[in-house]
């Protein structure tokens, strides 16, 4: 049988225990074993952000980190954002402006997003597409999103 | 110009148009906003199996030997097979059409059987209790192959030193000529004549979520739900019913949220049949997602083209006549069942098409090559049309000294011409040429940022201006597939059904894949019963529960499918007004429905509201007559018929700089102006085109699948495969004409393609003008770095 670890972390506030094998992606981990379906996986190799959640505090790419290297650490997803009304601003802009079409990105894009309106009180556009610039969106062509962002950060867009 | 009269309410009542034309927020994107969508892989099931399949590591290779052996012993697997076991389950496939005359390929298995035909065919499939152990397993697969001769390079391809497919002579899928005649006079007679050759790199659609299919096979009943990612469910059904022998009503596809398809996901991929051929015979579900790898190597990709194009042009700059050669390669299958023939032939179709010249000649030819296949990928053929056309209308201009805005204007088919027959033969019903080319100079500042041009050049900056004229296809009627023998269905349903409470249920047979299209129809439904929106709730994706249709592709879901919810929205208000009068002891006529209410039709003074009504009609019908039976549950169809194609046009234009050290090109604006028929809801008109351009872009600057010579994906992965990204696309300007079609009484035409059509032409001749100071240009999509750079002789 497979080697496995033991892994306690807190999810959206909740604390989980689980046992896992090492070679488990954190983004596999939280839609396989926690039924925590809102982070995507679209690409595997980091590219494409759709699978960005938050660990400690920092936005991280879900496919490039193992669950093993979780262990011990607050981990927050789309579904626990939404449910704590953090994204809820953002939310209601993208909802306004369609800056989604498939919706696949979309909580990647959210989280990414978030980050940039918790670090900043206000942004250019050309520093809101480039905090974006990691995240991947084939439908939009991005500019409703940075409108959006635009909107929550100052007012405008 | 005013927006369409939509009589949405009894004739001659004052009743406003409702939802249509009014920018409503989407009301199903909550769930996706919240990371509570339900994409395939999102869905649990009991005993559900997951399949991964050892592929192709040769772009040609006999299979000289496949040992499974270790793999069957591998932990958690359940069974490895074939393409022989899994071909006695699923029948193979031939994509041909009837009405592209001659068009040949061989027949394509699930699993391919001997013969592996491009890197990446599956050869065998893994299944597991999980995806992990299954792709494990893959690696404990043993071959041994025989590499075979590969054809790589379609001027090869086309030479037919080396043969495919020997069984079919050549290796030449499709062609076609096509000749009105007197074109050697005209280029006899022109005063101009230009001729260059455009390239145009095989690229793909790159949807975030990858191909996903999840089949059910219930050995209880032989039935099949399919849990499927596709823009067509009802093809689906047909497909999976005949070639697993199942019968039709016994299967059930089912599609919930999909996270991009663009045209990949219109398709059937053999992988996808193969997953449903093991669900039956393991007699459990089974799911196969593509991972980005497996993405880049088989779904779909598009738009290999190299065509030679000719103009002739009077010194007043007259076009006088086309003529072109088109060769396109499409790997070593037409892809079942639109067939790869559809792209070149539209090339034909549409090259030249905004303009009033009367002489045109086209050669075209389809080649197999032994790299993916191709198929129809967003705006199938307009890229390339688009582009070749307004290339080298751009290039006239150029040597006429003319301005390239003043050159189209001269051209441009009369917006008073209509109904008009273009040379290739297709017919438009109403366009707006000229309308649409005064709307964009105006809207961009045309004279302004040509002054801007010339200023910054004097500086060393070197801005360009392109624009792209274009004519496309929407809401097709059955001369796009159905005549060919394709069980691809023209017509779309809708059924609408009052609830108890009042509130309406529609169920349509086009998808949602994000374009809004629910959110259009509960606009159509809410309009057209009398309800507010929020009381509609629209179901789509259901063959168990939808009326049959074609589903999303072509541009036709609002202008096919939303005539479909219009006219019964229509017919249940008519059948609510039934029961309100049997409720009422009033004439029918004496009554209408606005907001959620049944009112005088004279005094607008409120009845009965519809929970009251649907409470009686449903509940208590023992109070009404007893000859009255009330339908509250109505179904109407609608297929375009009048023309082949509800032609639409639009003009894009592209600000770009391009710094002629580094080769990069910045984009600085883009606009678009549409005439989309009636705009339903102009947000999502504009996110259409908005989300298509950034596509085209990408055709345009970036994205190309690179093979080796041994027909190996070179950069088959997304940090090697470039898409737009956010930083470096610009903001996108859009303003529209209306011009309803009169084929429906909505009046909507497709919208979903437009930016993609458009945009690579518009950037292209943007680029070639920022290059023109320096006597050079390009004509090799994408326009890297690299490409300008040797353009300008710098390396």
């Amino acid at each position: 049988m497979e080697h496995t670890n033991d892994i306690t972390l807190t999810v959206n506030g909740t604390p989980v225990s689980r046992r896992v094998a090492p070679r488990q992606h954190l983004v596999d981990f939280l839609r396989d074993e926690l039924g925590l379906t809102g982070s995507h996986i679209g690409c595997e190799h980091g590219v494409c952000g759709a699978c960005t959640v938050r660990v400690n505090g920092e936005i991280v790419r879900g496919c490039l980190m193992l669950a093993v290297q979780a262990n011990g650490c607050t981990v927050d997803t789309i579904e626990g954002l939404s449910d704590s009304k953090e994204l809820a601003a953002l939310q209601k802009s993208f909802h306004e402006r369609n800056a989604l079409q498939c919706g696949f990105c979309t909580p990647g894009m959210l989280m990414a997003a978030q980050d940039l309106v918790n670090r900043k009180t206000k942004a250019s556009r050309e520093e809101i597409r480039a905090h974006i610039s990691g995240n991947y969106c084939r439908c939009t062509g991005y500019q409703a999103i940075v409108d959006a962002i635009d909107e929550v950060l100052n007012g405008q867009g | 110009m005013g927006k369409a009269e939509l009589p949405l309410h009894a004739p001659g009542t004052q009743v406003d148009k409702g939802y249509i034309g009014q920018s409503v927020p989407r009301p199903n994107l909550q769930r996706l906003l919240q990371g509570r969508g339900a994409f395939i892989d999102d869905l649990r099931f009991p005993r559900l199996a997951h399949v991964a399949f050892f592929r192709s590591p040769y772009a040609h290779a006999r299979i000289k030997k496949l040992d499974f052996e270790k793999a069957r012993k591998a932990n958690g697997v359940i069974g490895v097979f074939g393409g022989r076991a899994v071909a006695e389950y699923c029948t193979p496939w031939v994509a041909v059409l009837a009405h592209l005359k001659g068009i040949k390929s061989p027949p394509q298995h699930a699993i391919a059987i001997e013969r592996a035909c491009w890197q990446g065919e599956a050869v065998a499939a893994v299944v597991a209790e999980s995806r992990t152990q299954a792709e494990d397993a893959v690696g404990l697969i043993e071959a041994e192959w025989e590499e075979l001769p590969v054809v790589v390079d379609m001027e090869e391809s086309l030479k037919n030193t080396k043969t495919i497919h020997p069984e079919l002579g050549d290796n030449i899928c499709f062609k076609r000529e096509f000749d009105t005649g007197g074109v050697e006079e005209a280029f006899a007679q022109a005063d101009v004549v230009v001729e260059d050759t455009f390239h145009f790199g095989r690229h793909t659609g790159v949807c975030l979520e990858g191909r996903a299919i999840l089949a059910d096979y219930n050995a209880g009943e032989h039935s099949l739900t399919v849990y499927h990612a596709t823009q067509a469910p009802h093809m689906m059904q047909d497909i999976f019913s005949r070639h697993l022998g199942i019968p039709e009503a016994n299967v059930r596809v089912i599609t919930k949220d999909v996270g991009g398809s663009f045209g990949i996901k219109v398709h059937v991929y053999a992988d996808e049949m193969a997953t449903a051929a093991l669900s039956v015979m393991l007699r459990r579900p089974v799911k196969f997602l593509a991972d980005r790898l497996e993405s880049f190597l088989s779904d779909i990709h598009a738009r290999e083209h190299r065509v030679k194009v000719r103009l002739a042009v009077s010194k007043t700059g007259e076009i006088l006549a086309f003529d072109l050669d088109d060769l396109t390669a499409i790997g070593p299958y037409s892809v079942y069942p639109r067939t790869s023939g559809i792209e070149g032939n539209q090339v034909v179709n549409l090259t030249g098409g905004p303009y009033r010249h009367q002489k045109y000649r086209a050669k075209m030819h389809v080649v197999f090559t032994n790299k993916n296949v191709c198929c129809q990928y967003r705006a199938v053929g307009h890229p390339i049309a688009v582009a070749l056309t307004e290339g080298i209308v751009d290039l006239a201009a150029q040597k006429l000294g003319m301005d390239p805005a003043q050159f189209r204007k001269i051209n441009l088919i009369a917006d008073d011409a209509y109904p008009y027959t273009f040379p290739s033969g297709i017919k438009f019903e109403q366009l707006s040429h000229h309308k649409a080319l005064d709307l964009l100079l105006k809207t961009m500042q045309y004279p302004k940022l040509r002054e801007e041009q010339s200023r910054l050049r004097q500086k060393g900056i070197y801005r360009g201006i392109g624009l792209a004229a274009m004519i496309e296809v929407t809401n097709p009627s059955p001369a796009f597939y159905g005549v060919g023998g394709a069980r691809i269905s023209a017509q779309d349903g809708a059924t609408a059904r009052l609830e108890p409470s009042g509130m309406v249920t529609v169920m349509c047979s086009v998808t949602e894949q994000g374009q809004g299209t629910e959110a259009v129809f509960a606009q159509i439904a809410a309009s057209a019963v009398g309800v507010s929106i929020d009381k509609v709730r629209v179901i789509t994706g259901d063959t168990g529960v939808t009326p049959y249709g074609g589903g999303t592709w072509a541009s036709r879901g609002a202008g096919i499918g939303g005539e479909a919810v219009l006219q019964a929205g229509r017919a249940l208000r008519a059948n609510m007004l039934e029961v309100a009068a049997a409720i009422l002891k009033m004439e029918k006529a004496e009554l209408d429905i606005e907001k959620n209410s049944v009112v005088s039709l004279l005094t607008r003074e409120k009845k009965i509201d519809l929970a009251e009504l649907g409470r009686v009609a449903y509940f208590r019908p023992d109070t009404l007559p007893l000859e009255f039976q009330s339908e509250l549950t109505v179904t109407r169809h609608y297929t375009p018929r009048q023309y082949g194609f509800t032609f639409t046009n639009g003009i894009q234009a592209s600000l770009v700089e391009v710094d002629p050290d580094t080769g990069f090109v910045k984009l600085l604006k883009h606009w678009c102006v549409e005439d989309s028929g009636t705009v339903i809801n102009p947000m999502l008109v504009d996110e259409q085109i908005r989300g298509g351009v950034v596509q085209g872009i990408g055709a345009a600057l970036f994205e190309e699948c690179l093979y080796g010579p041994d027909g190996q994906l070179l950069n088959g992965n997304m940090a090697d495969y470039l898409v737009p990204m956010s930083g470096e696309m610009p903001d996108i300007v859009c303003a529209h004409i209306e011009t309803p079609t009169r084929q429906s009484q909505l009046g909507a035409k497709g919208v979903g393609e437009a930016g993609t059509a458009g945009a690579p032409g518009a950037v292209m001749n943007a680029v070639n003008d920022a290059l023109a100071p320096f006597n050079t240009r390009v004509t090799a999509m994408p326009f890297t770095p690299e490409r300008i750079l040797k353009a300008l002789k710098k390396v």
